[in-house]
């Protein structure tokens, strides 16, 4: 529990602090036990199992109708499972309605109520859990002032931006004190900006809140990487992957994964053979590859290469890397970097570099270099599956 | 300096002769409308000798006839509006946020209530609550009872009930329309913050459904007031409202000159109420606005 004062930027020359130990006085986890959600014959869920531990933020991320949203839901309450218990803390909540499941929800549109001002916005928990108005009076400025929105309390929603609304919707739902926060894609309906800026101060919030539980739905897996301790991948309603934010970056479990968080070069391989330290050999067409097997591959076997496209070099980096020969296909200058297509072996891989002074022209032939560190060998039987 | 071509604006486009456009709907709204209204006001303040005079004026504003026509109008309509917004409240909200199959149908249904004669209610009433309707001689069988226990229909307050049957869809329309522009996530947020349905409605629904239901109201209220079929069809005893009184006077005692200034009051009170309803609308559009 954090007894440090707790700062949320409202911009760079505000910074205010209330303690943040008052805003959330014990953490409980969230606990996915075989949950599943059906309409008829159409699965939304299927058969989840999650945990989220306290104090832990887990982003789950998937594309439309992965049924990310609809996990958040059943945990909210608005949902309800046709198989399977969901729990918060040490209480089953499975049937439980919403108002009584001590959560703290945030969504794309604020849906903050535009009859009331800021203040009422964030006391309306309060007053609807029959909190004195003493409580209410002390507990309204100290979420404000968390959220670096203390000068804005007598203002209606209509007077604020997308950015202030949703610090309001946050302090709302931190203001019940909730068990576990529910975040369904805060940051969609803001422009890229202030995005990025409401994504650092949702990471503060949480430095700040250390025992915060966040479930947080995202199909932004920029979002996920910034804030989330675990990501949970979902697909057709089943969670294909989950993990700790960095090792399922750095070692993908399947293509979907690897795919989906983040940007990877796939390409087929053959004959896995084992090698020291965890390694592994396999051979793309007539090129030997040297990567990872994280996944404990067994010889023989066929698998896929994932290699990030910014873990490709132009120069060589060190003795025993890997090296791949291509022809350019499309060279793209981004601003902050610059991305070329190379066409290898029939694939295409994507690199992304630093801005080059001198990019290679469209039909040259490229050499690109990567360190066996950065490739993993990613099982081809679950790959599409 | 240049020649510019500028393209001449639409109102200069305008032959002199469209302005006399005019005057084929001003024809006919002098010829149906102001004229005939004219008549009667002049009738109303007709005094003798051709002089205008409020003396008949004082006399049947005085009159306890026009009083109590004044004051069953009045009560019946503020009466049969509340009735309307509570039941079309209930209603809209049951329909609006309460999902269950069919919920649409009966949403049209309820709309298609708007397209019919209100006496048709008032007809539908007799047959069900009348002395010989289907409850009454139910109840007459059922409890060995020589008369009909309920009579409750030839009374003011079966003018209101059918009232309200034909007036609600007024009110429900309006709050539909309201309903459906409140985000469903302001609905799960306050849900989720601990509030329970009673509390929802309360604090988020009936605020943003406030200038729906005025206007619905004020509506119902201006229906109401010159409501004329249910009443004379009911035949309540004793329950004479304006409209009616203005039907006796000129049609069964041929008392035009009372008749006119009757009209008169209830016009005036009619065009207040739309006035008033105007005023809502404009408000609600202009907050709506706002809000956007």
């Amino acid at each position: 529990m954090a007894t440090n004062s707790t700062t949320m930027s409202q911009g760079p020359h505000m910074r205010v602090s209330a303690p943040a130990s008052r805003i959330v006085p014990g953490a409980s986890g969230i606990g996915f036990e075989n949950v599943s959600v059906a309409y008829g014959d159409q699965v939304i869920l299927d058969a989840l199992n999650l945990t989220v531990k306290p104090g832990e933020i887990v982003a789950l991320i998937g594309p439309s109708g992965s049924g990310k949203t609809t996990a958040l839901r059943a945990v909210a309450g608005f949902v309800q499972p046709t198989a399977g218990r969901i729990i918060i803390g040490d209480r089953d909540v499975t049937r439980l309605p919403p108002y009584e499941r001590n959560i703290g929800m945030v969504v794309q549109n604020y849906a903050l109520f535009p009859h009331m001002r800021v203040e009422d916005n964030v006391a309306f928990g309060l007053r609807a859990r029959g909190a004195s108005a003493e409580v209410i009076r002390e507990r309204i400025p100290e979420c404000l002032r968390l959220v670096g929105m203390t000068a804005y309390g007598k203002r209606y929603p209509r007077e604020l931006s997308g950015g202030q609304q949703q610090r309001v919707a946050i302090a709302r739902a931190l203001a019940i004190r909730p068990q576990v926060l529910l975040l369904d894609e805060p940051l969609s309906a803001l422009d890229a900006q202030i995005r990025r800026s409401m994504l650092d101060e949702l990471a503060k919030l949480h430095r700040d809140l250390p025992s915060l539980t966040v479930l947080y739905v995202t199909h932004d897996q920029t979002e996920a990487l910034t804030l989330a301790d675990h990501i949970g991948i979902m697909r057709d309603g089943k969670l294909v992957a989950f993990g700790n934010a960095q090792s399922l970056y750095r070692h993908p479990p399947n293509r979907f994964a690897a795919e989906f968080l983040g940007r990877a070069n796939i390409l087929p391989a053959r004959s896995l053979q084992s090698a020291d330290l965890g390694f592994a050999c396999v051979r793309f067409g007539d090129t030997l590859l040297r990567g990872r097997n994280h996944h404990s591959l067994p010889d023989g076997s066929d698998s896929l290469v994932c290699i990030r496209p910014h873990d490709l070099r132009l120069q060589p980096s060190g003795a025993g890397g890997n090296i791949l020969t291509g022809i350019v296909r499309a060279v793209q200058w981004q601003g902050d970097l610059h991305s070329v297509a190379l066409e290898v072996q029939e694939q295409t891989l994507r690199l992304t570099c630093n801005p080059l002074s001198d990019p290679p022209a469209p039909g040259t032939e490229l050499v690109v270099h990567f360190d066996p560190a950065d490739v993993t060998l990613v099982p081809e039987h679950v790959a599409h599956g | 300096m240049a020649d510019i071509a500028v393209a001449p604006s639409s109102r200069a486009v305008h032959s002199p002769q469209r302005q006399y456009w005019i005057a084929p709907p001003l024809l006919v709204l002098v010829v149906l409308f102001f004229y005939p209204l004219a008549l009667i006001l002049r009738e109303a303040l007709a005094g003798e000798d051709h002089v205008l005079s409020l003396a008949r004026f004082t006399n049947v504003l005085r009159s306890n006839q026009f009083l109590s026509g004044l004051y069953h109008t009045i009560t019946i309509a503020l009466r049969a509006s509340t009735g309307c917004l509570v039941l079309g409240f209930i209603f809209s909200v049951i329909i609006a946020f309460i999902p269950f199959p069919g919920a649409k149908l009966i949403a049209r249904v309820i709309d298609t209530f708007i397209a019919l004669p209100t006496f048709l209610v008032a007809l539908a009433f007799t047959f069900i609550y009348g002395s010989a309707g289907l409850l009454n001689q139910s109840l007459m069988h059922l409890m060995h009872l020589e008369l009909p226990p309920l009579n409750f229909l030839y009374s003011q307050w079966g003018v209101i009930l059918s009232e309200i049957t034909v007036y609600t869809p007024f009110v429900m329309r309006p709050l539909l329309a309201s309903f459906s522009l409140i985000d469903p996530s302001q609905i799960e947020v306050a849900s989720s913050l601990g509030a329970r349905p009673w509390r929802i409605v309360r604090r988020i629904i009936l605020p943003a459904a406030l200038p729906a239901l005025i206007a619905g109201g004020s509506l119902c209220l201006l229906l109401t007031v010159n409501e004329f079929g249910i009443v004379l069809f009911i035949g309540a005893k004793d329950v004479i409202t304006l409209p009616l009184l203005v039907y006796d006077k000129a049609i069964q005692e041929f008392d035009y000159t009372t008749a006119c200034v009757i009209a008169v009051v209830n016009i005036a009170l009619s065009l207040g109420l739309y006035a008033f309803y105007r005023m809502v609308i404009a408000y609600c559009g202009g907050r709506r606005a706002g809000m956007g």
